[in-house]
């Protein structure tokens, strides 16, 4: 999950990452009196998960608190990137002497942790990364030390920072080091880190993405979840425990393993080249057991999306039973129209693997005029790609 | 032969005792595997039957194998303690620890990883795997025995379904042995570990590699595959369709910004001789090629 600026620098202050003073609201009228609040120039910023939002206009300057209603005004409802802002965060405005780059990352290539600094920051470090490498420090992090004082003393100095701050950012890197293990976070980002002209280093920018596999020992990241921006089908999927992901396309694909269901999403996906440009609508792993429960929690979150035209069960029995599964279609249909729903669309299934034939049967014998069968994974795709274009 | 798992294998099961532990403790017990114990702390000194077999539970791993000589571990313990329970494998230098647990917080990953790169004596595959089998000889995980039989093509793949397709498309050949390295972004055998050990095992001919979105493995394995194997390698990746940021099913498989697309993976693949196939089938169809050709 990756944290909003401001629920990143409520973080860092828990953990003693020095930041400033920030109040976070919804209406121009709030940032109104945030800034009266504040009573100096104050910073309007988007509050957004994607980054550039300064270049698309989302981070604006106020010299008082008529003047950060207006650029508030501004902010609020622009589309940064396919993301409306919905709230902004006003900071009091610092003086800026220099800025700077820090940051700890999950490297998967070298399986371990990384630091990355620069006395360049400010700007997309992507950026920094490609026309200037040298200004990069990139050192590897020992998980079983950590960062100590002495491993801050030698990133902070990698990276050239100046004398005057040593101590200050030498400290900083070892506090965001805590929010990096003690958060269970994958990424701890500061651009900029400034020093102001009294010779203060602040985190004036914070991103965070912490790791939802360790959601288990932090209780208190369930709130952090931001319910108003999820997909509604796929906050649906998620009370139901489904693994879902809400795409484009116009075919409805339910499956069984992660490899498997994005597997079928190309397949489909070339399927649909030669009928009218027909794509996957979403992606949903049932996972190993397929109960009928699991079907039906599944099918009716598919069923309910009004982009679907027709839908794909691909199923290959490892661990899981065919018959289960075609019990768990049958049932889940009934199921659907005991509900009252009515199953308006084709619905294509494959079934293969542990002990598919008797699987088959069921779904024979019930007869089902919505269920169409198909023999492999690549005609099935080409039966609901034609089905789905209305061909 | 095959790679890192043979009918000489002796598994030790840790979580035997839970719920999924006992359930795919039957499944390697039925498909001819050794299994000689169980290892839940607590629980030592008692003995289960599991269809028949009396398996021995200790309170330590090392315990298990000072007793029984196990020299594989298959960890089926829940998210929460599985780190415990694999650096405690590790510690005992058991030379293979196979970790099936899905959902471990990828702090604890880095830190067994680690631990086992650091000392060198134990291979460890997953975490967030089906394991992996030797068709014939043993099974160490989840994979259905009954897909396909022993034959001499190598099997590396991210993901465990996946894997069960293309056994299944490839069934009459069969493989020397199938391995499911894992879905997590961190993980302890990786496909160039694979790949390296299928290209010194002289009862594979041919290799199918299996990646899917995300990081840059696939692409490291194109650069090893270029100096170090000489034995055909067919690729098929998975994910083309998916979109920039959303995580599809495996903690591990997301396109961030330019890197992880499933083209590049491709790309790279091809450009070093690897045969790539657009959907498992044609990946199948290029193998059986290759195979009718070797003969």
């Amino acid at each position: 999950m990756d944290l909003y600026e401001f629920q990143a620098k409520a973080l860092f202050a828990e953990h003693g990452v020095v930041t400033q003073d920030g109040a976070v609201v919804n209406t121009a009228d709030e940032a109104k009196a945030a800034a009266q609040k504040f009573g100096s120039m104050v910073v309007v910023k988007a509050q957004v998960k994607v980054g550039g939002r300064g270049k698309a206009g989302g981070v604006k300057l106020a010299k008082n608190a008529d003047e950060a209603f207006d650029k508030a005004n501004d902010i609020l409802g622009l589309d940064i990137k396919g993301h409306i802002v919905k709230q902004v965060l006003v900071t009091p405005a610092e003086d800026i002497a220099s800025e700077y780059y820090v940051s700890f990352l999950l490297d998967r290539s070298n399986r371990t942790f990384l630091a990355m600094a620069s006395v360049e920051g400010g700007v997309e470090i992507e950026e920094v990364a490609a026309n200037n490498p040298d200004a990069l420090a990139k050192i590897n992090i020992d998980a079983s030390v950590g960062v100590t004082k002495e491993v801050a003393i030698k990133i902070a100095t990698a990276a050239k920072f100046p004398a005057e701050i040593m101590d200050q950012v030498v400290e900083m890197l070892q506090r965001m080091w805590d929010v990096f293990v003690k958060e269970d976070a994958t990424l701890v980002e500061v651009n900029p880190l400034v020093q102001t002209p009294a010779g203060k280093v602040i985190a004036l920018d914070g991103k965070v993405s912490l790791d939802d596999n360790a959601a288990f020992r932090h209780p208190n990241h369930a709130a952090l979840i931001d319910h108003q921006a999820e997909d509604p089908l796929e906050a649906a999927a998620k009370a139901k425990d489904l693994n879902y992901v809400k795409l484009d396309g116009q075919v409805g694909i339910i499956g069984n393993g992660a490899g498997l269901v994005m597997s079928t999403l190309d397949v489909v996906a070339y399927a649909g080249e030669l009928h009218g440009g027909m794509r996957p609508a979403n992606f949903l792993d049932i996972g190993g057991g397929a109960s009928a429960q699991v079907m039906a929690d599944g099918l009716s979150i598919i069923l309910s999306d009004q982009d679907v035209k027709a839908v794909f069960v691909n199923v290959f029995g490892g661990i899981t039973s065919c018959d289960a599964v075609a019990n768990g279609i049958v049932q889940a249909l009934a199921l659907l129209e005991a509900d009252g729903k009515k199953i308006k669309v084709p619905l294509v299934v494959r079934l293969d693997g542990n002990n598919s034939v008797v699987g088959r049967e069921i779904l024979k014998t019930a007869n089902h005029p919505a269920v169409r069968m198909a023999d492999t994974m690549d005609a099935g795709a080409e039966l609901v790609a034609q089905l789905a274009s209305g061909k | 032969m095959s790679i890192f798992l043979n009918s000489d294998s002796k598994i030790l099961v840790q979580g035997m005792t839970g719920s999924e532990g006992t359930k795919h403790t039957k499944r390697m017990l039925a498909s001819g595997a050794k299994v000689v114990a169980g290892v839940t702390p607590g629980k030592g000194g008692q003995v289960v039957d599991i269809d028949g077999h009396s398996i021995p539970v200790f309170n330590s791993v090392s315990e298990a194998m000072a007793a029984t000589k196990a020299n594989v571990s298959v960890v089926f313990v829940p998210p929460k303690f599985a780190k415990a329970a694999v650096m405690e494998a590790i510690d005992a230098k058991i030379p293979l620890c196979v970790v099936i647990t899905e959902g471990i917080p990828v702090h604890d990953s880095v830190g067994f990883v680690n631990h086992a790169l650091t000392l060198g004596t134990t291979r460890l595959i997953g975490p967030n795997c089906p394991g992996l089998i030797s068709p014939g000889e043993s099974n160490a995980g989840i994979i259905p025995a009954d897909i396909t039989k022993k034959g001499r093509i190598g099997l590396v793949s991210k993901s465990g379904t996946l894997t069960y397709q293309m056994m299944y498309e490839l069934r009459d050949i069969g493989f020397s042995t199938a391995v499911g390295i894992g879905g997590d972004p961190v993980i302890g055998t990786t496909h160039i570990d694979c790949l390296a050990a299928f290209e010194a095992d002289p009862d594979t001919d041919a290799i199918v590699m299996i990646g899917e979105i995300g990081g840059d493995a696939e692409e490291r394995a194109a650069a090893f595959i270029k100096d170090n194997v000489r034995k055909p390698v067919v690729g098929y990746v998975a994910g083309f369709t998916a979109p920039e940021g959303k995580t599809m099913g495996h903690a591990g498989a997301i396109v961030s910004g330019s890197a992880g697309t499933a083209q590049a993976k491709q790309d790279a693949l091809e450009a070093v001789g690897v045969k790539v196939g657009k959907t498992p089938s044609e990946a199948a169809n290029l193998m059986r090629a290759i195979m009718g050709n070797l003969k």
